[in-house]
């Protein structure tokens, strides 16, 4: 299963060293890992997303993480309200011909084209994982020439609903 | 103009300006260092050019890892920081063995080591070694000082982190050129590291779920591991244990926590462990483990491990609690405040006396033994009358393998901080250099370096540092010829096999160490008067050597093989 970690920690040289350093030795997963300054000076957000076989591991790795001594805060926030988002830029093949198709393809998932060559356009999009994937899915048959992803951001939102189960939301 | 000179006058009042090596040296005074190991070489030119008239105590070991050894020794005995001084590259990259070590056995260490200069670190000039990136999954902690102004603080944090909480080993790599700039020293900063919060009271409410537990248990066992030492707890412990009738198992590294000779003591548990330890840990309904980590070389196969029991785990680092063994009594706290917590609660004692009585009679019935021999010497017997002419007291250090495991079984440890091992790294070379730290901790016991004759040679070098201080350190070698444990795991799980477990050739170990100016002596079944000779070496108050010819094909047991249940041993009885 999928889970979402969110941690502050200083801003201090080989920080990202040591975290994935961590990974790597104690044999857990890291999907995708996003890193940037956070609201206070000197301290970073991290976002990390794994993938865990049982509960019991992400228990270990929330734990593993909270020993490091530049790291701050660790919260699993799979589980609660959160906002996620990642951004993705498709190079995609695409002929005068087929440029309006695909402009109304990508359109709903408020996706835009942010350059444009003889032979293809690149498309930008963000949002949740999932929605980046059916995009890419649908751009497949014309032909993927790059895919650049940012891996996922985010945070809890400002208000937390009761607990729900696992948090679906496309856009 | 008249803003300088204001500017002048406030920096003059605080002119305790000076260069990072000197602020290292009285950063080291006033964290109240007694001792450093350590070896120069380059890039710690300026360190030890201020070391050189500072006053602190210096020991040369004659290799890196012998240094760090010896500071593990020396942290083990003393409960204090071993410190460390290597110069960059090679000297930084011998450190990692023992870093490791500290690591995993939770030894507080604070290392220094030398950089090449800021400006070509990256450009793999001479010595260089990225330490830093090496040793970050080895070391709680680590540091690369960037500014002067920044290294008394660095050092300040280095110790406190070190020392509390889970200790282990903290190293600061310091660039050549920070240790020669000059900048302004003070050590009364308090300490300000927001992510490092370690707890040690214990969480009340899980103090009474363990009450309760115990109060229901007919079947409950202590397993007691370094965690109780690192505490300070052993006194507790035995408080406790007397108050509530529950019966001890210690780990490998827990030797000493609680005394070899007490009615409620089962023996150690694990993979050489007795079988009264092993069949508690098996059969009981409440297992309470303080300060130890579930090892595979303790727990055997999971999947039989304590598997009828309620399992409390008292751990200072919550990472551990649920690691290996799912835990429904989770505690969090230092061993010692915790039991304080647990005698003081009194609670209502279990109904555990015919539990007891089982496991005395098991006790009694199965005990350690070996099959004594006219011709050869057995290293059982060596353990034991080691433990006889030392009345139990000494500080026995050793390295990894059979004679480890013998010294485990047969000292029978009755007093805490006497027992120095390499414990979950398992590192040959650790026991000689391990000793000399360990004396220097504490100068009045007895130290006896129970090795073996493979371990001997990792490290023999450190024999010219015990004549050069004349450490009166006993060197037991139980010469076997061969890689002890390789040999038996080769006879036992290879078909006898002996893929390259055995020297063909051995330097004559008595003329090695007479060539270091150490006495020396060969002893062998057949010398007439062998005992007397050895009780001789071991009761003198010198530094001795002895290379003891024993049994060549004397196997450890009971055993647990690996991949077995605890309920599975062989070897129990003969």
């Amino acid at each position: 299963m999928k889970r979402i970690i969110s941690l502050t920690v200083l801003n201090q040289t080989g920080v990202l060293n040591r975290i994935t350093g961590l990974f790597s030795k104690r044999h857990f997963n890291i999907e995708s890992i996003t890193v940037g300054h956070a609201e206070t000076e000197g301290v970073s957000r991290m976002t990390l997303v794994v993938n865990v076989q049982e509960e019991k591991e992400v228990e270990q790795i929330t734990k593993q993480l909270n020993k490091q001594i530049d790291v701050i805060k660790v919260t699993d926030i799979t589980a609660h309200s959160i906002v996620s988002r990642e951004l993705a830029l498709i190079k995609v093949m695409s002929t005068p011909a087929t440029r309006m198709e695909l402009q109304g393809l990508i359109q709903p998932f408020r996706a835009s084209v942010i350059d444009v060559s003889r032979e293809s356009v690149v498309v930008q999009v963000t949002g949740e994982p999932e929605k980046i994937e059916v995009l890419i899915d649908l751009l497949k048959p014309y032909g993927i020439k790059e895919i650049a992803r940012t891996g996922t951001t985010a945070f809890t939102r400002g208000t937390q609903r009761s607990v729900k189960e696992v948090p679906i939301s496309i856009v | 103009m008249s803003t300088n000179v204001q500017l002048n006058s406030s920096t003059a009042k605080c002119t305790n300006t000076m260069s990072g090596s000197l602020m290292l040296i009285e950063a080291l005074k006033q964290e109240k260092v007694e001792v450093i190991f350590g070896y120069p070489g380059g890039a710690v030119l300026p360190i030890y050019d201020s070391l050189y008239d500072s006053g602190m105590n210096h020991v040369l070991t004659r290799h890196e890892q012998g240094g760090i050894h010896a500071a593990e020794g020396y942290a083990r005995i003393s409960g204090k920081p071993g410190v460390v001084i290597a110069t960059s590259g090679p000297g930084a990259t011998n450190l990692v063995t023992g870093l490791t070590d500290a690591m995993i056995d939770s030894l507080p260490l604070v290392v220094f080591t030398g950089q090449v200069a800021s400006s070509v670190i990256g450009s793999d000039a001479f010595q260089e070694a990225d330490i830093l990136g090496i040793t970050t999954p080895i070391t709680k902690h680590n540091y690369q000082v960037r500014e002067v102004s920044e290294l008394p603080r660095i050092i300040k944090e280095a110790f406190h982190i070190a020392t509390t909480g889970r200790p282990g080993p903290v190293l600061i790599d310091i660039p050549k050129d920070i240790a020669i700039f000059e900048g302004e020293f003070s050590y009364d900063m308090p300490v300000n590291l927001p992510g490092y919060q370690p707890n040690s009271e214990p969480n009340y409410l899980q103090i009474r779920k363990l009450v309760e537990a115990v109060s229901r248990a007919k079947k409950p066992v202590i397993l007691a591991g370094a965690g109780v030492l690192h505490a300070n707890g052993s006194e507790e412990l035995i408080k406790y244990v007397e108050q509530q009738q529950i019966p001890v198992a210690n780990t490998l590294l827990g030797l000493g926590g609680f005394p070899a000779d007490h009615s409620l003591f089962l023996g150690m548990a694990g993979m050489h462990g007795t079988y009264t330890a092993n069949m508690a840990l098996y059969d009981c309904d409440l297992l309470i483990s303080i300060g130890a980590r579930f090892d595979d070389r303790v727990t055997g196969n999971l999947e039989h491990f304590a598997k009828k029991a309620t399992v409390a785990h008292i751990d200072i680092d919550p990472a551990e609690i649920g690691k290996n063994v799912p835990t429904q009594i989770p505690i969090v706290g230092d061993a010692k405040l915790v039991l304080e917590q647990l005698i003081k609660q009194d609670g209502k004692q279990g109904d555990n006396k015919e539990w007891n009585e089982q496991l005395a009679n098991n006790k009694q019935e199965y005990p350690l033994v070996y099959n004594d021999s006219d011709t050869e010497l057995k290293p059982q017997n060596i353990l034991e009358l080691i433990h006889k002419w030392t009345k139990g007291e000494a500080i026995v250090t050793t390295d990894v393998g059979q004679h480890q495991m013998w010294a485990a079984q047969y000292y029978n440890f009755k007093n805490p901080n006497k027992w120095v091992t390499s414990g979950g790294l398992g590192t040959m070379g650790f026991g000689l250099p391990a000793a000399i730290g360990a004396q220097l901790a504490d100068r009045e016991s007895t130290v006896v370096a129970v090795l073996g004759d493979g371990g001997f040679q990792m490290t023999l070098q450190e024999l010219s540092v015990i004549h050069e201080l004349n450490l009166p350190i006993k060197v037991v070698i139980l010469n076997n010829g061969a890689l002890g444990m390789v040999r038996q795991w080769q006879e036992l799980f290879y078909e006898e096999r002996y893929s390259h477990s055995k020297f063909v050739s051995q330097p004559d170990f008595v003329k090695l160490s007479e060539a270091y100016g150490i006495k020396s002596a060969r002893i062998e079944k057949s010398d007439e008067g062998w005992e007397e000779k050895l009780k001789e070496a071991i009761t003198s108050d010198e530094p001795v050597l002895l290379d003891i010819h024993v049994c060549k094909n004397e196997n450890v047991y009971p055993m647990v093989a690996s991949g077995k249940g605890l309920h599975e041993m062989v070897g129990v009885k003969l």
